[in-house]
């Protein structure tokens, strides 16, 4: 609602702007410095872009303060036994929804809504009428931090109506006052969007920082509650909720990379072999036709493959190899998630490596071909040690890839953390243990559901360094036949 | 080579005729481009099965048993006071609903003589889907003036009788099974027989909520399909202009020097950050620290706007790279400014680039599924979001989260249910996919 008004003002600031040019120099348009467009985009831009970005912050902001206010309200007392303050603070705002319903069904005045506070056994069942079941008594000081929480949002919101709106007339006003025929309109213009064009570009920046900051601010708080020794030199891992958990990180490690070598020994000789066949042998139509049907692979979601492993390959492998050699009875295990992830990585080295080995030069195949060598003998001895490094990179970067994959092995490997040589048995790795962790009722303060951020954080710095590694190999490579 | 020459006596030998080791080099190439050729089909025939399965395992989730039933609707029953109000009947719940039902299914077994199998009133009535009254009794309320009539009511078989007819239940398993008997199943053929029960196209499938545990022939896809629209509206909205406003400013504008070499450092490296870390971030940021509530689409097109934003940026850099300098410097030569030359020509030109590469990032949002599953869409929701804005903010599902959420479950009905999501999924994929090729053949141009 209020972004349509801003937006309208803006519009109007545009059109005002545009006139208010023309006017200034009496309708001829010839004695100003920038066409009137020029000015009205000014006006346009001065109104829209500061009231914008003031909502968008203070909708982010605006929470954060006013669930600090209400949790201040409340005393270590309110937080039953096995419970804890992020659960009583969704009570809070879920009381203070119920207010504003009682509120328009019964038609009370915000004074009634406020002696509601006066009767708290009534009030348990006045919110279970509208949809608000409540675990409990409602406790007075709870009810009142639900009070000020609910009046507290409403100013806010208010507050930011206003602001807003005094914002964008203020940008509208004092740019419109601008306006005069020897106004560099344009350059003015031209310079706001260059700003908000770098600001664009620093998204992708504050995105990195942000993915730093909350996997390095929680994986801290983790390691307040959980030596890091422990951490990171202990082989077992078994969480229990009641605390006194082991949370070594070698068995998931050991499965995560388990998975992906058997990946890599799938996806590296098929990739690389069909990079050569495409290259060197395959006829242009065969090219046109193979090449994107082997990227639909790269383009078909995790999930898919992930459903395969589970319904088809899981049990295929189990009935055909696991069962009669007596390996094991699961379906799901490392074996099936590492084919999978096989077949999915395939296109990440094939399209590489096929870009890497067209990049030697034509005169080194020539040269071998002319000595007597055949094709193949050229490829082996000519083009693959001239293309080696970018097919080692192409290889890292698949790795990457393998190491970082969730739905496969949360669907296809199994939730059973161990160190073990069997591929058939069911093995975890560490994205499904962060996935595991972090899904269903989570709460904060435990070190089982914080070691999921230092997973991530182990996760994040491995793929970052093979993927930094992997980038280096390749680039250097290209420019070398440059 | 010396030693060959050396063994062999000049003169003897023709050129035509060949030698053991020239036989050898040659089939030692031909191996060799068999192996290429196996590596190929190897590939596509990885490709094909995947597909193959998926498809065999989902498709009959399009078709979905059910049985005509004859329901009459008691007033004394369904409306004790007489006076047709939504708001009094509305007191009578499913339970009341459910004998009627069965009555009805009783009633058209006598008319058409199938014997009962011996079998009690409640055990024919667990032919019928559990989620059968719950919908009986919203077309009543929806319309209170069936009351009193008799109506012919298609009625969901329960999901043990629909994976009869397709094949995932047999008599063998139904002996071993408390849900459902054999002599159940001899009645459903009966009923088959007689052209009460009988299989319809499913498009509750595509609309409806999803379903509990228990009921697997009543869940749909309709709040996921409708959770990642809302998510995809998000990813549009923020991606589009802030990917674009980089890639111009990168590729136009940025002078060379080691910040703008941080930020590209960073864009590639952040397209190749696992999809997890991420949904850890969205964890972090926008639910712990910004407070917006779980499951909510808006946090899940924020995180899936952060993940595709380098991948929409590196497309639109190659395609703003592509418009050649002389068109830059012909609208410099005429007197326009930098701004000027890139937003009327340059921008224009790369358009169709630009589009396509956000196309297929869009697709490839629209299949992530782990960063969702961090952020709460995981959570069993049956009612649709709201209309939007307000509806971003409301729990909703995801199409990809929703495979995932029905592979969860114990009942196998559940996997043929994820099977035809993804069939749904990769339809949009598909789509969305051959509108980015469409979009390319008609405006590819080359300079």
């Amino acid at each position: 609602m209020i972004l349509l008004v801003v937006l309208a003002l803006a519009a109007a600031g545009f059109l005002a702007g545009r006139m208010r040019a023309l006017k200034s120099t009496g309708g001829d348009p010839r004695q100003l410095h920038s066409l009137p467009g020029h000015h009205g985009q000014m006006v346009l831009l001065f109104t829209a872009v500061p009231a914008l970005l003031l909502i968008a912050a203070w909708l982010l902001i605006q929470p954060v303060v006013i669930e600090r206010n209400a949790a201040a309200l409340l005393a270590p007392a309110d937080i039953p036994e096995g419970s804890s303050a992020s659960l009583v603070m969704s009570d809070v705002r879920r009381i203070s929804d119920g207010l504003d319903v009682i509120g328009a069904r019964e038609g009370l005045t915000e004074a009634g809504i406020a002696a509601l506070g006066a009767d708290m056994g009534g009030l348990r069942d006045r919110l279970g009428a509208v949809g608000v079941a409540l675990g409990g008594e409602v406790k007075p000081t709870v009810f009142e931090a639900a009070k000020l929480f609910r009046t507290e949002s409403r100013g806010g919101r208010r507050a930011m109506t206003v602001t807003v709106l005094l914002t964008a007339i203020a940008g509208l006003v004092l740019s419109l006052r601008r306006i005069r025929p020897d106004l560099r309109a344009r350059n003015v213009s031209e310079t706001f969007v260059l700003a908000l064009l770098i600001g664009s570009s620093l998204i992708a920046v504050l995105t990195t920082i942000g993915i730093i900051a909350s996997l390095l601010f929680e994986s801290l708080s983790f390691f307040r509650l959980y030596p890091v020794k422990d951490f990171l030199f202990s082989l077992t891992w078994n969480p229990q909720f009641r605390g006194g958990s082991d949370l070594g990180i070698w068995p998931l490690l050991w499965g995560t990379l388990y998975v992906s070598f058997i990946a890599l020994l799938v996806a590296a000789p098929i990739g690389l072999m069909i990079a050569i066949y495409l290259s060197e042998y395959a006829s242009k139509r065969t090219r046109a036709i193979v090449k994107p049907a082997i990227e639909i692979l790269a383009g078909i979601p995790t999930i898919v493959y992930g459903l395969f492993a589970l319904v088809t390959v899981g049990p295929m492998l189990r009935d055909y190899f696991a069962q009669p050699l007596g390996l094991g009875t699961s379906s799901s295990s490392v074996m099936t998630a590492g084919l999978v992830m096989g077949i999915m990585v395939i296109p990440f080295v094939s399209s590489l490596s096929d870009d890497i080995i067209n990049a030697v030069p034509q005169s080194l195949r020539d040269g071998s071909l002319g000595l007597g060598a055949t094709p193949s003998e050229t490829i082996k001895q000519v083009v693959l040690p001239a293309a080696l490094p970018g097919v080692v990179g192409a290889i890292l970067l698949a790795a990457s890839r393998a190491i970082g994959e969730t739905m496969i092995v949360v669907m296809g490997a199994g939730a059973a953390a161990k160190l073990s040589l069997n591929p058939f048995e069911a093995m975890t790795t560490v994205t499904v243990k962060i996935v595991s962790q972090l899904t269903g009722d989570t709460e904060f303060a435990s070190p089982e559901t914080l070691v999921a951020f230092a997973l991530g954080l182990t996760l994040f710095t491995i793929t970052l360094a093979l993927n930094i590694f992997a980038l280096y190999i390749v680039r250097k490579y290209r420019e070398q036949y440059e | 080579m010396t030693d060959t020459t050396a063994q062999t006596v000049p003169g003897k030998r023709s050129l035509l005729t060949l030698d053991d080791r020239t036989r050898r080099r040659n089939a030692a190439e031909a191996r060799f481009r068999a192996y290429g050729l196996a590596a190929v089909t190897v590939a596509l025939i990885a490709l094909t099965l995947l597909l193959v399965s998926i498809f065999a395992n989902g498709v009959s989730v399009f078709r979905q048993t059910t049985i005509a039933i004859p329901v009459t609707l008691d007033a004394k029953k369904l409306d004790k006071s007489g006076k047709l109000d939504p708001a009094v009947m509305a007191k009578v719940t499913t339970v009341g609903y459910a004998p009627l039902l069965t009555k009805g299914l009783q009633a058209a077994m006598e008319e058409n003589g199938i014997s009962d199998q011996g079998l009690k009133a409640k055990a024919i009535g667990a032919l019928i889907s559990q989620d059968a009254p719950a919908q009986l009794r919203d077309m009543v309320l929806a319309d209170p003036t069936l009351v009193g009539q008799t109506i012919s009511f298609e009625a969901l078989a329960s999901g043990r009788i629909d994976g009869y007819f397709k094949g995932r239940v047999t008599m063998d398993s139904a002996a071993l099974d408390s849900n459902i008997s054999p002599e159940q199943l001899a009645l459903a053929d009966a009923l088959k027989d007689a052209g009460i029960l009988h299989s319809r196209f499913n498009m509750g499938f595509i609309t409806a909520p999803d379903a509990s545990e228990q009921r697997p022939e009543a869940a749909g896809l309709g709040v996921a399909i409708l959770g990642s629209l809302y998510m995809m509206i998000v990813v549009l909205v923020l991606s589009l202009p802030i990917g674009v406003a980089a890639s111009i400013y990168l590729e136009e504008f940025a002078p060379k020097n080691r910040f703008t070499d941080l930020i590209e450092v960073n864009i590639s490296n952040l397209a190749a950050v696992p999809s997890i870390v991420y949904g850890i971030l969205g964890l972090a940021i926008f639910i712990n620290f910004a407070g917006l509530p779980q499951s909510a689409p808006i946090v899940g097109g924020l995180v899936l706007t952060l993940m595709t934003l380098p991948r929409i940026i590196i497309p639109a850099r190659a395609a703003l790279k592509a418009v050649p300098p002389s068109i830059r410097d012909a609208a410099l030569g005429v007197g326009a400014s930098k701004m000027q030359s890139v937003f009327h020509h340059v921008l224009p030109l790369a358009a169709p680039g630009i589009l396509t590469g956000m196309i297929i990032g869009l697709a490839q949002a629209l299949g992530e599924t782990a960063p969702l599953l961090l952020i709460g869409m995981v959570a069993f929701v049956r009612e649709y979001p709201g209309a939007p804005p307000e509806g971003f903010f409301d729990p909703a599902s995801a199409l990809p989260v929703q495979v995932y959420n029905w592979t969860q479950r114990a009942d196998p009905a559940f996997v043929e249910r994820a099977g035809g999501a993804i069939i749904v999924l990769l339809i949009f994929l598909v789509t969305m996919n051959a509108a980015a090729i469409l979009l390319r053949r008609r405006f590819e141009r080359r300079w």
